[in-house]
């Protein structure tokens, strides 16, 4: 069974990803890399990532969190985070990314944001 | 009454998950809370994935040797690889600004953060351990 399952919706112009599962060292980092990339090499470069599906991650997934940030702001983009777990709060609390990530507990206000 | 529990895993992705699969079980024989399994859940990955990436650097004929401990003081965890070791005051600060968007660098800020204490060895027979605890 895969670690994680990535689902897609589109709201306008932002893509929306729901991730259900584990984002850890191996499947679950590369699965949201190749879907990063594929939305990016689609031209869809408004992402809203939902965690709120997300049990468990580690430092590698924090850092794929942070690879699809930077890869969607160099193609003049935008990736926003939503529903954070607590566990996953604490960890981008921890290595300061609170500060670099734009987070949003409401969906609908994820969405009015990227306007 | 101590109790003690021995890995040796192969240096390959797989061994993380393994690996944090037996300290889980073993913690709950113990007796140990949620919350202490989920740190010693995450210091187990982190150390793991260290030892396999930047230890023995995928090289699967040098295994992960990982020791856990249960007394009525706590949980330790022992993990050496058998690498060429590494230098800590070399590693740069992940939370540094000038750092903050690099993709790698977290793991052993995640071990600091969740374990009391956290020290590494370099072993007389050749590679690192590092060991770890967390008071009951």
């Amino acid at each position: 069974m895969a670690d994680i399952t990535i689902s897609e919706r589109q709201a306008g112009d932002v893509t929306i990803l729901d991730l259900n599962g584990k984002v850890t060292i191996g499947e679950g980092s590369v699965a949201l890399r190749t879907t990063i990339r594929r939305l990016l090499g689609e031209g869809k470069n408004k992402i809203l990532m939902n965690l709120g599906g997300v049990g468990y991650i580690d430092s590698s997934g924090i850092g794929e969190l942070v690879s699809s940030f930077t890869a969607v702001n160099k193609e003049g983009g935008t990736l926003k985070l939503l529903k954070l777990t607590q566990k996953i709060q604490d960890l981008l609390a921890i290595t300061k990314l609170l500060t670099v990530f734009d987070v949003f507990d409401s969906e609908s206000e994820a969405l009015a944001s990227f306007d | 009454m101590p109790e003690t529990k021995e890995l040796i895993l192969p240096s390959r992705i797989e061994s993380v998950d393994e690996a944090a699969s037996h300290a889980e079980k073993f913690a709950k024989l113990n007796g140990f809370g949620d919350d202490l399994i989920s740190a010693i859940d995450l210091a187990v990955r982190e150390s793991v994935a260290n030892a396999v990436k930047h230890g023995n650097k995928f090289d699967e004929t040098k295994p992960v040797e990982i020791t856990f401990s249960s007394s009525a003081d706590g949980f330790e965890i022992s993990v050496r690889d058998f690498g060429s070791g590494f230098a800590l005051d070399e590693i740069p600060d992940p939370t540094n600004p000038t750092n903050l968007l690099k993709a790698t660098g977290r793991g052993i800020l995640f071990m600091r953060s969740f374990m009391d204490e956290v020290e590494w060895f370099n072993h007389d027979g050749g590679g690192t351990i590092v060991k770890m605890r967390k008071k009951q």
